[in-house]
């Protein structure tokens, strides 16, 4: 026999497990979170301890324009979730743009900011601890707002070729689910680099 | 066969294996592009043992070199990189692989699902994880670069810093090392999330959290575990690339960086690893054990939340790795408590282990040998544990041949020998026959005699001051008997391992026929063909307790009535 | 007739106490040079000593106890041959209070284990240090030990000495650990615990010598390739030895006028460029002060008898001892070295 036949008895009771998709999703984030924190925690132990060159408080301007877009794009992409779970594949497609704009923003913004303080203050990851810390921590978030703008921009090509429909709502709202994550490290990132280490 | 009910009708391939036309090649395709997860769980099998040949060479060569003082086998450059390498393998290409081995194979089956929930991030992750180590032997080729520096890495497996700057460490064998461990890093990421996913999301009918196999569990504990664990190292191996090569002053003590703090993320990653080694340990106990003492498992709540206890406290212990580098008595005094702490979750898992003995019918088969040699020595090996948790005498222990006897104890005594429980107990399974029986004493007697001539011996030169990663030794030290003795032990264990090896050859072509339940065990593996068919099982199984072959086999007495 | 597995355990048992009679002396006084840690001759050393024993004892029940059982359990529940195979024994799921009781018996060790060990912690690292402690300054370098006397003014390297201590009168050594390079350890087991030299990370230990003589030890914490030969010398002098070591050192490098081509030799070959022999031109920080080699009963960190085949050979060819030493050949002609060497060999 390749199979026992077992007889379920004891329970006509409906089975309900999680979503695979979700339940990976959760483990991925909980694994980035434990690498952005030890960034983090570089970061916070070297405060105040280079020895010379450029400190925070001399070049560091709070990205406030920044944040906003960056954070703002959680709201679109939250009601592009909530159109297609409402089968609005148009209003879907029109948040999900949105939040890929916001999200190019961000990294246009956070370029322009390096463009200054490599050029004009001459901070570069070489220069001193500071700036060590400071663009790998910020240069990790930067990288997973690239993966995730890659991923949110294929989902926009097969939105607009008309691949996307009501039943993939499950999956965009487990790749939101990313999307939300890379805006909860920014929050940390934004606090300890512009907010306590300055 | 073919008379049950199946869920597609007709679009199953129900010829007999043998009659369908194939040549070697398309076996070799076949693995190749597999995602099926006994396929690649077999695959990480084949990798761990295969490096553990590798990493055992390469300290066969270690041990001629110490087995008297002033010896001129290996120059100390080839030695450095031979502890080195073989370190990294054990835990890397060999420990980590075994998790996934036995995972990937097992818990699909032991959970009534047809695989895992992510079949090409499977097949992904096993091929990155191969890849790193790939990566890493490919150092000791083309390591030597472009100045004809560096060749394998040579700077330990824990690889301090700023031993491994570049004014340290020229020469590209550092970088082999973070980068290949960075990439099978992510291959573990993809694995861990992969087993987390499918016993959440794949569970058959019936089968609560709670009904899942002790196996199962671990596993699951494991890799969440491996979530928060492997990715501490990978942050800081970015770091050390990044000082490397982009200049960055992460570990660079002249420009205000700290050497403590690549220890402290090392050990934050270094120590939850060593749980992660030994989980599968345990899991394997906790079937082995209750099957061949023909009872269930003694407290099955509390090893659960004794695993899940010992997982969340090995992620506050990592200091006491760090006892002698100076930190104030009160941060000693607390890893002190802390590492005390994990002691006792582990030992009511080895004091449930044999009280699921006690009252047995206990058969000692090859599987229950190694499983009752690793209750012994896993005993012994936290002991010594809770003797390196004593900070004071941990500053006389630490760096020794003290502290080497005692993750060995855990490494071969707990983790290899519940391997090889692990592999002559579901072979059958997986191939249809049967190990040899007799072969199977052989390997057992000559690897315990050999491992305990061997570590047992190896905590005393600890106690006479042999440090650690040292190339040779004074002949004036009074080392060099014990030195020969633990060298002895250690060709006795090779022996034993060949003897293995030519067993699980013989046996794939001349084992006795399995059948589907050989050792007339309980959980969902035994229910289904051996080897399964793709599909595990022909209907999905539903099931009522946490031995659901038990309550068939005993309809007068089935689990479900007593938990 | 014993079961067969139980006859094949004796050839374990002859080979477990052939081992054990071999290593029995590690646990007695065993001959000066092994650096056992149980043959303690310094207060850190032997409260770890007397720790070690409480601890052994403890966890020494324990094993007992558990391995008893396990042992007990293998011949008791071993499935016998005539016994009726198709029954199952009973099935026990577990039990609420064995559980809570191997619980809560391994939480009161641990409070017992623990509350010892901190005391211990608390005596030896946050132990006062008195007025009379000699102050020592020991800086690590791959591969060697350079110890600085600040309050004498003195450098020496490789080999420390310190004086004796007594109950009657302390007079412990206080270390001051630095490192130049990489990590190492000073580890010199009958005298205290190990401690770690990290760079821009200073680290203390003392020590208080109750017994004269050398007391051996070497780094224990991977350096680089010559890790395996740094070792360690501590010379533990009686008061009058000490100030007479300390007087010795203190003067400038002995100037004889014999050996004047070797110190030329010395001066312009780039050994000065390394090495420091004071009250000459030749101040160099890199390798060990030599202004007193001769006062040393070892070369190149412990590893070689300082005598004159070895130091020309080292100089000659320093890997000849310890290939990946930081000291390169200087490729000096036989001659230079002849007289190189008879210049060094002055330096008392």
């Amino acid at each position: 026999m390749s199979a026992i036949p077992l007889v379920p008895s004891d329970h006509e009771q409906p089975w309900h497990l999680p979503s695979r998709g979700r339940v990976g999703m959760y483990c991925l984030i909980i694994g980035e979170s434990a690498i952005f924190t030890i960034f983090v925690v570089a970061y916070v132990f070297y405060i105040g301890k280079s020895l010379y060159g450029p400190t925070p408080q001399q070049v560091l301007e709070v990205p406030i324009f920044n944040t906003i877009c960056l954070l703002s794009s959680s709201v679109t992409i939250w009601l592009a979730e909530r159109a297609i779970e409402h089968n609005k594949l148009r209003t879907f497609g029109l948040w999900w743009a949105a939040t890929i704009t916001l999200g190019l923003v961000f990294l246009a913004g956070t370029a322009i900011e390096w463009y200054k303080l490599i050029f004009q203050y001459g901070l570069t990851i070489k220069t001193n601890l500071f700036g060590t810390t400071f663009y790998s921590l910020v240069g990790l978030h930067a990288t997973h707002v690239v993966v995730g703008l890659a991923m949110l921009l294929t989902v926009l090509i097969f939105t607009l070729t008309g691949h996307v429909r009501h039943e993939h709502s499950e999956r965009i709202q487990v790749l939101a689910l990313y999307w939300h994550f890379v805006d909860a490290v920014w929050v940390v990132v934004f606090t300890v680099v512009y907010i306590v280490g300055r | 066969m073919a008379d049950q009910i199946l869920p597609i009708h007709g679009s199953l391939d129900l010829t007999p294996p043998r009659e369908r036309e194939s040549t070697w090649l398309d076996e070799l395709h076949s693995w190749v592009i597999t995602v099926d997860h006994k396929k690649l769980g077999l695959m990480y099998m084949m990798m761990a043992i295969f490096f553990l040949l590798v990493a055992g060479a390469e300290v066969l060569c270690i041990r001629i070199q110490l087995a008297v003082p002033n010896n001129h086998f290996l120059s100390p450059q080839v030695f450095n990189r031979m502890f080195t390498m073989h370190g990294t393998t054990m835990v890397f290409l060999v420990g980590i692989p075994l998790v996934f081995a036995f995972a990937n194979y097992l818990v699909p089956l032991q959970i009534g699902a047809r695989d895992m929930a992510f079949p090409r991030l499977n097949a992904f992750s096993f091929w990155l994880t191969l890849l790193g180590g790939l990566l890493l032997y490919y150092s000791f080729l083309g390591g030597a670069g472009l100045y004809g520096m560096g060749n394998a890495p040579d700077v330990t497996w824990w690889a301090y810093a700023p031993l491994t700057a570049k004014a340290f460490s020229p020469g590209h064998a550092t970088d082999y090392w973070a980068l290949a461990l960075i990439v099978a890093g992510f291959g573990t990421l993809g694995g861990a999330i992969n087993v987390i996913a499918t016993a959440f999301s794949l569970r058959c009918k019936g089968m609560t959290l709670m009904r899942m196999p002790l196996l199962t569990w671990l596993m699951v504990v494991d890799s969440g575990l491996l979530l928060v664990t492997i990715t501490p190292l990978t942050a800081a191996q970015i770091m050390l690339v990044i000082d490397r090569y982009l200049g960055g002053h992460f570990f660079d003590t002249q420009a205000g960086g700290s050497a403590l703090i690549w220890m402290h993320f090392f050990w934050i990653f270094g120590h939850p690893e060593v749980y992660v080694l030994v989980f599968p340990a345990f899991a394997i106990a906790s079937e082995v054990i209750p099957v061949f003492s023909r009872k269930a498992i003694f407290g099955y709540p509390a090893m659960v939340a004794a695993s899940v206890g010992i997982a969340f406290v090995s992620l506050g212990v990592w200091a006491h790795h760090m006892f002698t580098v100076g930190m104030t008595s009160v941060g000693n005094a607390f890893f002190v408590l802390s590492t005390m702490l994990v002691g006792i979750p582990t030992g009511i898992k080895i004091f449930n282990w044999v009280a699921t003995m006690w009252g047995g019918k206990i058969r000692f088969r090859t599987p229950m040998l190694f499983a009752t040699a690793f209750l012994g020595q896993f005993l012994l090996a936290g002991l010594t544990g809770i003797m390196l948790s004593v900070a004071p005498w941990n500053w006389q222990l630490h760096g020794s041949y003290f502290v080497i006897a005692h993750f060995h104890y855990i490494l071969v005594g707990a983790i290899v020998f519940n391997t090889f429980a692990g592999i002559y107990y579901w072979f059958p399974k997986a191939t249809g026959r049967m190990m040899n029986e007799k072969l199977g004493k052989w390997h057992f007697w000559l690897f315990f005699i050999g491992f305990h001539v061997t570590f047992d011996t190896m905590h005393f030169l600890g106690f006479e001051g042999m440090p650690r990663w040292i190339y040779t030794y004074p002949a004036d030290r009074g080392w060099m008997s014990l030195n020969m003795i633990v060298s002895i032990g250690g060709m006795i264990q090779g022996v034993a391992v060949l003897v293995f090896a030519y067993n699980l050859i013989w046996s794939l072509f001349k084992g006795e026929k399995a059948g589907n339940d050989p050792w007339d065990a309980w959980t969902l593996e035994w229910s289904t063909a051996s080897p399964p068919p793709d599909y595990n099982f022909a209907t999905d199984p539903a099931v009522r307790s946490r031995r659901p072959l038990w309550d068939l086999k005993h309809p007068e007495d089935p689990d479900w009535k007593y938990e | 007739m014993l079961p067969k597995w139980l006859r094949v355990g004796w050839i374990a048992q002859l080979v477990f106490a052939s081992v054990l009679a071999l290593s029995s002396h590690a646990i007695a006084e065993g001959p000066k040079s092994t650096p056992s840690i149980f043959s303690p001759a310094s207060t850190p050393a032997s409260e770890i000593y007397h720790l070690s024993f409480f601890v052994l004892e403890i966890t020494g029940a324990i094993f007992l106890t558990v391995a008893g059982l396990l042992i007990y359990v293998i011949i008791r529940f071993r499935a016998r041959g005539g016994d009726d195979d198709a029954s199952e024994p009973a099935q026990i799921y577990g039990s609420t209070q064995v559980e809570l009781a191997w619980t809560v018996i391994p939480v009161l060790i641990v409070v017992v284990l623990f509350l010892t060990t901190a005391r211990v912690i608390f005596a030896i690292q946050d132990a006062p240090q008195p007025q009379a402690a000699l102050d020592v300054t020991v800086v690590g370098h791959q591969f060697w030990w350079e110890y600085r006397y600040p309050k004498q003014g003195i450098v020496a390297a490789n080999e420390l000495h310190v004086p004796l201590s007594s109950v009657a009168h302390p007079s412990p050594t206080y270390l001051n650990l630095l490192s130049a390079d990489v990590d190492h350890s000073f580890w010199v087991p009958q005298l205290a615990g190990k401690i770690d030299l990290i760079p821009m990370h200073p680290n203390e230990l003392w020590i208080d010598p109750q017994r004269p003589g050398v007391y051996l030890g070497q780094c224990a914490q991977f350096c680089g390739v010559q890790h395996a030969n740094m070792l360690l010398r501590v010379y533990v002098d009686t008061p009058e030895e000490f100030a007479a070591w300390v007087q010795n050192q203190a003067k400038p490098g002995v100037q004889d006028p014999a050996v004047a081509e070797g110190r030329r030799v010395f001066e312009t070959q780039a050994c000065m460029n390394c090495h420091t022999v004071q009250g000459t031109a030749a101040t160099g920080k890199f390798g060990p002060d030599l202004t007193h080699l001769m006062s040393r009963d070892t070369l190149a960190s412990g590893i070689i008898p300082n005598t004159k085949e070895n130091l020309r050979q080292w100089i000659k060819n320093p890997d000849t001892y310890k290939p990946g030493s930081l000291m390169p050949a200087m490729q000096l002609t036989d001659s230079q070295l002849d007289q190189v060497t008879a210049y060094l060999e002055t330096l008392k």
